[in-house]
This record gives C-alpha cells, sequence and structure tokens, in this order.
C-alpha cells in the first residue's frame, strides 16, 4: 500500500464525480464504488470490499460513511480524508445554493416533475446495490438465506437494521454463514 | 392556511425570550456549537435510520423546525444527489447561521464518524482475516443486502399501483444496467435521468 500523490488524485477526482450522480443517497452508488475500487483500480479484493461495506453498516452515521473506509484502506488517513471530503465537498456545495434559491421555486412544476422522475431510477440503483452486495460476500447458499430471510422480515414488520445486524453476526460467528 | 413568517427586523426576536407561546411561534435558532452537537448527536444516534433521529431532535426536542418545514426540507434533500442528511445538515445550517451554519451541522455529522470509521478501518487492517470476524461480516453484508431489497420492495409498489408501465421499465433498465451490466454509473445517469424527467414532466 504505497500513498503516492497520484492515487490520492485519484481517489480525490473518481469521489468528487461520484458525489454529483449519487442520486438517492450514499447507498445507491455502491455499485459505482465496486466497479471501480474493485474491477477498475484494483484496489479492494471482492471479499474487501464487501466486508467494507458491512462495516460501514457497522457504524453510525451516514450510510456514505463506507467511502471513509475505502479511502483509508487504499492510502491511510490522508486518504480517508481526502476521499470523505471530495465525496461531500461538490454536493454538499450544490446542496447550499439549492438550499439557498430553494424557496423561489417551492412546489412548482419541474419540481414534482424531477423527484417522481428520480423515484424509478433510486430504485434501479437500490437494486443493483444489494445485488452487488448480495455477490461479491463469501456467498454460500446459508448467506443467501440470511439475505431472503432478513429481506422477508424487513418487509413484513419494521425491524431495526441493527437486531438484523445483530442476528446476522451471531450467526456468523457461530460457523453458521 | 395561515402563514406565519412575516420576517420582522430581527433585534426584538433576539431580544425576546425564545419561548413565547402566546405570540407566534417562531421556531429557536440554533447557535454554530449547538448545531455542530446537534448533528454529532443525530449522526452518532443513527444506525441506519438517521431520518428518523434528526426528525425527534429537530421537530420534536428542540423545535427547530415545525413538521411542515421538516419534510419539506427532507423532500428537497432526497433529490439532491449526495447523502441526504448531508444536503439537510448544509440546508439546515445554512437556514439558520448561513454558510458557517453549513460548516458547523456538516463538521458535526461527518467529523465523529469519520475518526470512528477510521478506528475500525485499522482494527479490520490488523485482523480482518481472523475467520470469526470475516463470518461475522459476511452475515451483516448479507442482513444488510437483505434489507436494500426489502425497501426495493417498498417503494416499488406505488410504482406498480398507478398502472403505469413506464416507470417499472425505467427502473429495470437502470438496475441492468448497473446491477448486471456493470456500466459506470455517470454514463447511464447521463441517459437514463433526462429520460425519466422529461417523461414525469409531459405527463403530469
Amino acid at each position: 500500500m504505497k500513498t503516492d500523490g497520484g492515487t490520492l488524485l485519484t481517489l480525490t477526482g473518481f469521489f468528487a464525480v461520484l458525489s454529483l450522480f449519487a442520486i438517492g443517497g450514499g447507498n445507491s452508488a455502491v455499485p459505482e464504488m465496486h466497479r471501480f475500487s474493485v474491477d477498475v483500480q484494483h484496489w479492494l479484493t471482492d471479499r474487501q470490499f464487501a466486508d467494507t461495506f458491512a462495516l460501514a453498516q457497522l457504524t453510525p452515521g451516514p450510510n456514505l460513511i463506507i467511502v471513509t473506509l475505502i479511502g483509508y484502506h487504499v492510502a491511510g488517513v490522508l486518504g480517508a480524508l481526502v476521499t470523505t471530503l471530495a465525496m461531500c465537498g461538490p454536493s454538499g456545495v450544490f446542496a447550499f445554493f439549492v438550499g439557498r434559491a430553494s424557496d423561489r421555486f417551492k412546489g412548482s412544476f419541474w419540481h414534482g416533475a424531477v423527484s417522481r422522475g428520480l423515484v424509478p431510477v433510486t430504485l434501479g440503483l437500490t437494486a443493483s446495490s444489494a445485488t452487488v452486495i448480495a455477490t461479491t460476500a463469501d456467498y454460500s447458499w446459508k448467506a443467501a438465506l440470511i439475505t431472503l430471510a432478513t429481506a422477508l422480515t424487513a418487509y413484513f414488520v419494521r425491524v431495526h437494521p441493527l437486531w438484523a445486524f445483530a442476528v446476522a453476526a451471531l450467526l456468523g460467528l457461530c460457523g453458521l454463514v | 392556511m395561515i402563514s406565519p413568517p412575516i420576517p420582522g427586523p430581527p433585534e426584538p426576536q433576539a431580544a425576546n425570550p425564545p419561548s413565547s407561546p402566546a405570540s407566534a411561534p417562531q421556531p429557536v435558532r440554533p447557535s454554530l456549537s449547538e448545531l455542530f452537537i446537534a448533528f454529532a448527536t443525530i449522526s452518532l444516534s443513527g444506525f441506519g435510520g438517521v431520518l428518523a433521529w434528526s426528525r425527534r431532535m429537530m421537530v420534536e426536542e428542540r423545535k427547530w423546525l415545525t413538521p411542515e418545514q421538516f419534510n419539506e426540507t427532507y423532500a428537497l434533500c432526497a433529490f439532491l444527489p449526495g447523502g441526504n442528511i448531508l444536503n439537510f445538515s448544509v440546508i439546515f445550517g445554512s437556514r439558520f447561521r448561513g454558510p458557517l451554519g453549513s460548516l458547523a451541522a456538516f463538521a458535526g455529522l461527518m467529523g465523529p464518524p469519520t475518526l470512528l470509521v477510521m478506528f475500525i478501518g485499522g482494527i479490520y487492517a490488523r485482523y480482518g482475516d481472523l475467520p470469526a470476524l470475516r463470518h461475522m461480516l459476511t452475515g451483516v453484508a448479507s442482513a444488510a443486502a437483505g434489507l436494500m431489497m426489502a425497501t426495493v420492495a417498498k417503494m416499488a409498489r406505488p410504482l406498480f399501483r398507478d398502472r403505469a408501465v413506464i416507470r417499472p421499465l425505467i427502473g429495470l433498465a437502470t438496475f441492468i444496467s448497473i446491477g448486471v451490466l456493470h456500466w459506470p454509473l455517470p454514463l447511464v445517469l447521463a441517459v437514463i435521468v433526462p429520460v425519466s424527467i422529461g417523461i414525469a414532466w409531459v405527463r403530469v
């Protein structure tokens, strides 16, 4: 793991662009993070990526915190900071100016069209994230069973994510995954 | 409905005690450090469900926003790019304290979890190959994938309810190009977002 300027620059550039394409929140950008950091740059293996995702889920805070872990893995503390700022900066500045202007176009026609147009895209992206994570984890039929059971339970009852994670982690600890 | 804001000069508001229930319910205006602490608290107590926590604090406990203001702001944040709660912190901070308010709220939201996750990353770098830890993480990742699938299923219901064909098709096209074919996200969005918004616009 070498922390040269080129790597930091690559991290910054990629996540700064991704920041503006992460519609529907941090989790919908997970497939793109996987494509770039595993398939293109070979910074992480499939398993490390799935682990990173799981660790980010276990950390309190925004889901976006996964980028900090990726940055840390690639280039240490500096990488973590640079990546976090790159992922938050552009979209944050954009939100700042839109927020200032928002009173002017509140409830306007295009506002409705934009949000309704984005819903199916966000849906497709979230489905992609689930698939990418499900297929990159060390996948056995037992792990698939956990995915299925969690999906069914969370669909029919309100489950706090921590409970789902606790049960799954415990099953894993007992060697049942 | 009668909307409250008749913006008077700021001085008398600042002079008044923060809560005078008889007059118009003017929300309390948080200071920079209060913004930082509020978002740090939300961040550190929010596992997955940051929305619920932010609502409880902003609306119910501190009364910085009315329920309507909260919903409006959150709806705006949900369709902006980037993390929803991140956008919320920036817009919320700016509304009360300008650019510095945005920075204070953002630092509160991201600072503590960034430090925490680097610590966790350090532990993983050292012990990540232990079989017990690996199995636990695989379990968590599998459960997280399941939670996302449940979210997708819940989000998809209203799409099919209005008997529309195009919106489910757009969702499916996004899924196939990103989730199955692994195409680059910016390229896919550059095509699919204008198409989807255009269709939503025409069909209002």
